[in-house]
């Protein structure tokens, strides 16, 4: 078409042309995207974003599972010596480099979503060569500070956002 | 073929085909001229045919009693199970038919690879061939998610997280697929509804493959051009449909037996668990049919790469009829192709094998050297044997070998030259 018109003046004829087209292309995808975007999460789903969880039973060594969005969250109540043991390590020894302080609020409490960031399955907790967790499908370590230190997952356990609503309460969300 | 001289009989049948020409159809799919040595490999078209049937009947039956909530899925699967008259009988010919349906495909497929019927002209049919492989694969996996089991869950965990591994736009692609933040109640009505779609795409790329299947003709076993009709030729009417009709019915044996007396043999006992979203089982597996690519996927150590390395090992086969470089169709006149179609086959026997085991140790081992060597059999082997590989010499017709001459010599001698 853009050789015709180098040597052709535009006409009547290729303004309607394109004005249809470009009509056409806005009025098809205004037309699609309501069908593509019904598939994203509703708005049911999305206001079920936050969940309390009362923490107040959990003694040093022990971790709660809960569900957060459909997806187990782990709230473990960390040792002294697994506190020591995650923060002991250099950072160039990890694959996806974070600080052990940088992952929690309260160093006791490690709160992060309890799913292996390779395939989306659960881990073991108090499992592994990093005495963290360890996940059977497709056999991912990760350290006490939930890092991925073996396998094949790429980051580390991700930490989603929650807050200390009182001294007994974490509310995730 | 004789679309153009026939005329029905009857003069209701003249006046309907003037205006529909079905009757012209039926008779060309029966008159159609068929190569007079295709062997038993050459019936599981007929077989595949049967098969998707099956799947479509029961699949609707099964669609009645199911109910596509993950509240009600599992106990609903249950109820056919128990309480629906011959219920149990409906999913476990549905269940064992989807894996009657791949085994068929792969001989399908395997069939096509040794006698070269991917090369030209049948590259589209092959093509529409992938395509319809690809959605066998989608709507299997979608259809396992259905009784909401823990392997569904699970399985349908891992393989929608293989989008996670997309740059950029990966998590958004997830969160949409799923409708939410993790695989749940939209999950399942979502897949529900393209499980019962997706068979229906299915049979109209079947109609097109058939279609392109045509224009060309059968490929053979000898693997030359033949003309059509000829000595060389048979209709397909009654000659291959009765042979097709024997093959379907050794099928059917093989079939019922796993219905009636192993019919949870290619399933996991996990599955009769409910789904639990914090419960991963020990080991998941795919079922069997998927298990080479899975084993694909787990031998590269990246996550992204591991996903581009599945998909790729489905996605090759497309481009196989410009892979292979060999102008002779037939694994029969290619000594060397013929072995490295033997180690193709034991090399995806055993990566399947390594994808149902623990990946990790000597099993990892051997999924890597199988992924490495499946790969390089179609981008180094089969390019480099096309040009190098001696073939032995093709005969001038498929009566040639058994009477010594040709019906029709010229013909057969002009289209061979083309070839070779």
């Amino acid at each position: 078409m853009s050789d015709k018109n180098d040597k052709k003046k535009t006409e009547r004829r290729d303004f309607l042309f394109t004005a249809t087209a470009a009509a056409g292309a806005v009025g098809v995808g205004a037309a699609v995207w309501p069908i593509i975007d019904q598939m994203n999460p509703d708005a049911s789903v999305k206001a079920l974003a936050s969940t309390e969880v009362d923490i107040s039973s959990v003694q040093p060594g022990q971790s709660l599972t809960v569900l957060w969005r459909g997806k187990p969250v782990f709230i473990k109540r960390r040792t002294d010596q697994e506190i020591q043991k995650a923060r002991e390590v250099s950072l160039n020894d990890l694959k996806h480099p974070e600080k052990d302080e940088d992952r929690v609020q309260k160093p006791e409490w490690l709160v992060m979503l309890g799913v292996c960031t390779h395939l989306g399955c659960v881990p073991l907790t108090d499992k592994g060569d990093y005495n963290g967790w360890f996940c059977p499908c497709h056999g991912s370590h990760y350290d006490t500070s939930g890092r991925i230190r073996k396998g094949p997952a790429p980051t580390n356990m991700e930490v989603p956002k929650y807050q200390f609503v009182n001294n007994n309460t974490i509310k995730i969300g | 073929m004789s679309d153009h001289e026939y005329t029905p009989n009857s003069k209701f049948g003249k006046w309907f085909n003037d205006r529909l020409p079905l009757l012209s159809l039926v008779n060309h799919l029966t008159d159609y001229p068929t190569p007079k040595n295709l062997n038993y490999w050459w019936t599981f078209g007929g077989i595949l045919t049967f098969c998707l049937i099956t799947q479509i009947v029961t699949g609707l039956v099964l669609a009645m009693h199911y109910i596509a909530h993950i509240d009600h899925a599992f106990s609903s699967v249950e109820h056919i199970m128990r309480d629906v008259n011959y219920g149990w009988l409906i999913r476990y010919v549905h269940a064992n038919g989807a894996s009657m349906f791949f085994l068929a495909v792969y001989i399908h497929i395997f069939r096509a690879l040794f006698y070269g019927s991917y090369k030209a002209p049948r590259e589209i049919i092959w093509i529409i061939g992938i395509i319809i492989y690809l959605l066998m694969m989608a709507a299997a996996f979608m259809g396992y998610v259905l009784p909401w089991g823990q392997m569904s869950f699970w399985g349908a965990t891992v393989i929608t997280n293989l989008f996670s591994a997309i740059p950029l736009v990966g998590e958004s692609i997830t969160t949409w697929l799923w409708g939410g933040y993790s695989v749940d109640n939209p999950t399942l009505t979502r897949f529900f509804t393209l499980h019962y779609l997706i068979p229906f795409l299915i049979l109209g790329l079947v109609v097109l493959h058939i279609w392109a299947l045509h224009v060309p003709g059968n490929n053979n076993p000898v693997g030359i051009d033949i003309k059509k009709p000829s000595k060389d030729t048979v209709p397909f009417h009654p000659y291959i449909v009765i042979k097709d009709a024997f093959a379907l019915l050794m099928f059917c044996i093989l079939f019922a037996m796993f219905v009636f007396y192993s019919p949870n043999v290619l399933g996991h006992a996990d599955n009769y668990i409910e789904a639990n979203p914090l419960v991963t089982p020990a080991h998941i597996v795919p079922e069997w049919y998927l298990l080479p690519f899975y084993a694909i996927l787990r031998s590269v150590p990246d996550k992204l790469m591991g996903v581009i390395a599945m998909l790729s090992a489905i996605l090759i086969l497309a481009a196989l009829p410009w892979l292979d470089t060999s102008k002779i169709r037939s694994a029969v006149f290619r000594p060397l192709y013929k072995q490295f179609y033997w180690i193709l086959v034991a090399d995806v026997l055993i990566l399947g094998y390594v994808g149902a085991m623990p990946a990790e140790g000597l099993y990892l081992l051997i999924a890597r050297i199988g992924t490495i060597y499946y790969f390089a059999h179609f981008l180094i082997i089969l390019p480099v044997l096309g040009l190098k590989e001696k073939t032995i010499p093709l005969p001038l017709s498929i009566t040639e070998p058994v009477l010594g001459g040709s019906p029709n010599f010229a013909a057969a001698r002009d289209k061979t030259e083309k070839i070779s």
